[in-house]
């Protein structure tokens, strides 16, 4: 492997710049992690334990549950769409930003 | 010579189906149709393969086909290798069996991929080369994480592998006639053309190529499927309500609880929980399998090394979301179609497990079984789920070659120093090796039940691969112990609960339910819990759950005069369709008979399992609700009670890398 010897790694981590732009990514992404996690492990909780409210007819036949099962797939692609849409207009930009002065960022050692 | 070689091949594959296949679900006077579309199918592929053969020149075109994919194209490979036989057959048969739960079933197969987005895909771009032992070895230990890492990657490719291969014998034996041994030959050697010349290449264009026949035919099956219903939802739901066919196939589940229902709620009863997946913790337990393994699949992980940077690889897994989610949906009406149209009756009494529906609804939704279109739409169907057995066994060889010939051959033995030839020797030499080897497992599994190998292949990769990437990205504190244990232990701790849990077969249990079969059984009293309770109970069957009173069960021995009976009752019986359903009765009754005979001879002189055990000792089905945590929490103890300078002195370039994708080149050039 090749290694970047004027590539300071400890200042880069240290910058204030890297330090805000992996606490934003973090907090969302957990958040995300977690709404999707809580969600989806809703289904077989409700489908175990809560079988009467899925049974519930909204349209027609058509019940909670279905609706419940047919709306994991909109969250997933939602948070899908959402996620790319933050990382391509803005991460990508911080990171940019980050790699072009890369170089230069040599910190105090 | 590769040209040659590749249409030898090709060419022994369609001798080979159109001497032996004998009968199957297509009849005899269309069979030359089912070898034209399947010579078609694989030739297409074959052509990729000679193309891409002379694109792979240099070890990162055969691991990672050059980096020159782009995130669409990988996001339909990705949606390929995620679309195996196991989910687009078997998740539409659930649904033609068991409605509502057989759709619940497919959602924890997309939310995997949330976690691979959110939290794997790009981090791994910017760090790995090749293999999972790269990104391991970036900050730990690089031999130990190499090792273990090329070990976990095997392990899983292993269990994933013979689930396809057997599950791809079974399937073309079914679907046109085939025998066992030679499909499986068939698929090995096709596989090893694809891999062995083509590399990661042609693995990838084969790849897109079936999933996007894949996506095509279903889509042209749930048009001619909901056409008639005007496109609408509730619509076509209410035809499924009213449905005989269904409302029967409730009732035979339901047993003694459906006596008091109207046909209505019977058919209501299909689009509500509870017909299939009866055990809420086991469920609970899959769906963190599902969810937590996804990430840690080896095949797929390795197709993010396939793109150029860590902005394509973000893009492939959003494709591949849309794609397979996309997918899933459709497999509801490809279900409910085929409940309708074939009947879960037939559709069971053919493959128990129901893969049989989608090709069957293709047949009938051509005009039948003795139409050329009904054939040609089935031909289709089955190759291409012919295909995708073999592009998905495929990657899974390449991917445990590129553990052992990567990882363990170059940088373990070789400590990096292997040239250019040396390396692509190894990579195709550990190609043919696990090639023979999935083509040897293969045979030896026949008949074999291996429907928990999938489910095992993920709560592996959940509870070894992903705890391991995952504190090794994210976590400062993580070292080379850690990662060594938490694997070892996690991995192990699955495989062990496999190993006594009801997946295993018990001969004493197999004696019993024959015995029913033939003799019936006698009542038995209800069994009240034992003093111990809690958790633990929910877990592993030390201690006695408490068990309602079950009434006695009818000799189904009497079947052999139900055979007779019903074989009367079609002698006088005018209508075709009733005498069919009929025959297929018996056939459904008489394979009973015999298995539960055979069982009887097979098993009556054995006491225990193979782990020596009366009886499971676990409960679940799936690992995953223990070993996972485990998994982690092995990985963080150990972490905390070692140091490791090489580990705390790299996190600052690897977290760096990893969020910003500085030098990326440095490691996947």
């Amino acid at each position: 492997m090749i290694k970047n010897t004027n590539t300071h790694w400890q200042a880069i981590e240290a910058d204030p710049r890297f330090q805000t732009l992996h606490r934003d990514k973090n907090r969302f992404l957990w958040r995300m992690m977690l709404f999707a996690l809580i969600y989806f492990f809703c289904l077989p909780i409700a489908a175990a334990y809560f079988q009467l409210i899925l049974t519930i007819k909204i349209w027609g036949v058509i019940n909670i549950g279905l609706l419940f099962a047919l709306s994991q797939f909109i969250v997933a692609w939602c948070i899908a769409v959402i996620y790319a849409r933050r990382a391509n207009h803005e991460f990508d930009a911080r990171a940019k930003a980050l790699i072009e002065d890369a170089d230069d960022i040599k910190g105090v050692i | 010579m590769k040209i040659l070689l590749v249409s030898l091949v090709s060419l022994f594959c369609t001798l080979s189906f159109a001497e032996l296949a004998n009968h199957g679900a297509v009849v005899i006077e269309y069979h030359w149709l089912t070898f034209i579309v399947f010579s078609g199918i694989i030739g297409a592929t074959m052509y990729i393969t000679y193309w891409a053969s002379k694109r792979v020149k240099s070890t990162a075109d055969f691991y990672a086909a050059g980096n020159s994919i782009s995130g669409l194209q990988n996001g339909w490979a990705i949606a390929g290798d995620y679309l195996s036989a196991a989910s687009f057959l078997g998740i539409a048969g659930l649904i033609s069996l068991y409605g509502y739960d057989g759709f619940m079933y497919s959602v924890g197969f997309l939310m995997g991929y949330i976690a691979v987005l959110l939290v794997i895909a790009e981090p791994c771009r910017n760090i790995g080369k090749y293999t999972l032992g790269d990104i391991l070895a970036f900050r730990n230990d690089p031999k130990k994480a190499r090792i273990i890492a090329a070990l976990s990657t095997i392990t899983v490719s292993i269990f994933y592998l013979t689930a396809q291969m057997v599950g791809g014998g079974v399937l073309v034996k079914t679907l046109i006639g085939i025998d066992y041994e030679i499909s499986v030959i068939v698929v090995g050697c096709l596989m090893l053309a694809y891999v062995v010349f083509g590399g990661m290449v042609a693995t990838t264009y084969v790849q897109i190529v079936k999933a996007v026949l894949l996506v095509i035919a279903s889509l042209v099956l749930v048009t001619l499927v909901w056409l008639p219903y005007g496109f609408s939802l509730p619509t076509f739901l209410q035809a499924v309500v009213d449905d005989p066919k269904i409302q029967a196939q409730v009732a035979k589940l339901l047993g003694k609880a459906a006596i008091s229902m109207s046909a209505q709620d019977l058919g209501q009863r299909f689009l509500e929980p509870g017909l299939f997946l009866k055990d809420p913790i086991d469920q609970i337990s899959l769906g963190m399998a599902l969810v937590f393994g996804t990430a840690g699949l080896p095949h797929i992980l390795m197709r993010f090394f396939t793109v150029p940077n860590a902005q394509e690889a973000r893009k492939s897994v959003v494709w591949a979301m849309a794609i397979i989610g996309g997918f899933y949906v459709l497999t509801l009406f490809l279900g409910f179609g085929a409940a309708m149209h074939v009947g879960p009756e037939t559709i069971g009494g053919i493959d128990k497990g129901g893969n049989m529906a989608a090709p069957l609804l293709a047949q009938y939704l051509g005009g039948g079984e003795h139409s050329l279109l009904g054939n040609f739409m089935l031909a289709i169907v089955a190759a291409v789920a012919f295909a995708t057995i073999v592009a998905v066994v495929a990657g899974l060889v390449l991917a445990s070659a590129s553990a052992i010939a990567h990882d363990l051959y170059v940088n373990v033995i070789k400590d990096g120093n292997a040239s250019q030839a040396q390396q692509m020797k190894a990579a195709r030499i550990a190609s043919i090796g696990v090639g023979m080897i999935a083509i040897i497992i293969g045979m030896l599994a026949k008949g074999q039940n291996v429907a928990h190998l999938v489910g095992m292949a993920f709560a592996v990769a959940a509870s070894s691969n992903l705890p391991a990437i995952f504190l090794t990205l994210y976590w400062k504190k993580c070292n080379t112990t850690g990662v060594v244990m938490g694997m070892l232990i996690g991995a192990g701790s699955a495989i062990l609960l496999v190993l006594i849990s009801p997946n295993m077969t018990y001969p004493q249990k197999m004696v019993a339910d024959a015995k029913i079969v033939l003799e019936g059984a006698a009542s038995k009293p209800a069994v009240a819990a034992k003093a111990s309770k809690g958790l633990i109970c929910e877990f592993f069957t030390f201690c006695q759950k408490a068990e309602p009173a079950k009434p006695a069960v009818a000799a189904l021995d009497s079947l052999a005069f139900q055979v007779v009976l019903i074989g009367s009752e079609i002698d006088h019986d005018t209508s075709i369709e009733e005498s069919k359903k009929g025959q297929i009765k018996i056939a459904t009754l008489e394979k009973q008979i015999a298995k539960a005979k055979e069982d009887m001879a097979k098993y009556s002189n054995q006491r225990t399992s193979m782990m020596g055990l009366e009886k499971p000792l676990f409960r679940l089905k799936n690992p995953g609700i223990i070993s996972i945590p485990l998994g982690f929490l092995m990985v963080i103890l150990f972490s905390l009670l070692t140091r490791d300078k090489r580990s705390e002195m790299l996190w600052e370039e690897l977290y760096v890398r990893q969020n910003t994708g500085l030098h990326a080149e440095d490691v996947s050039h």
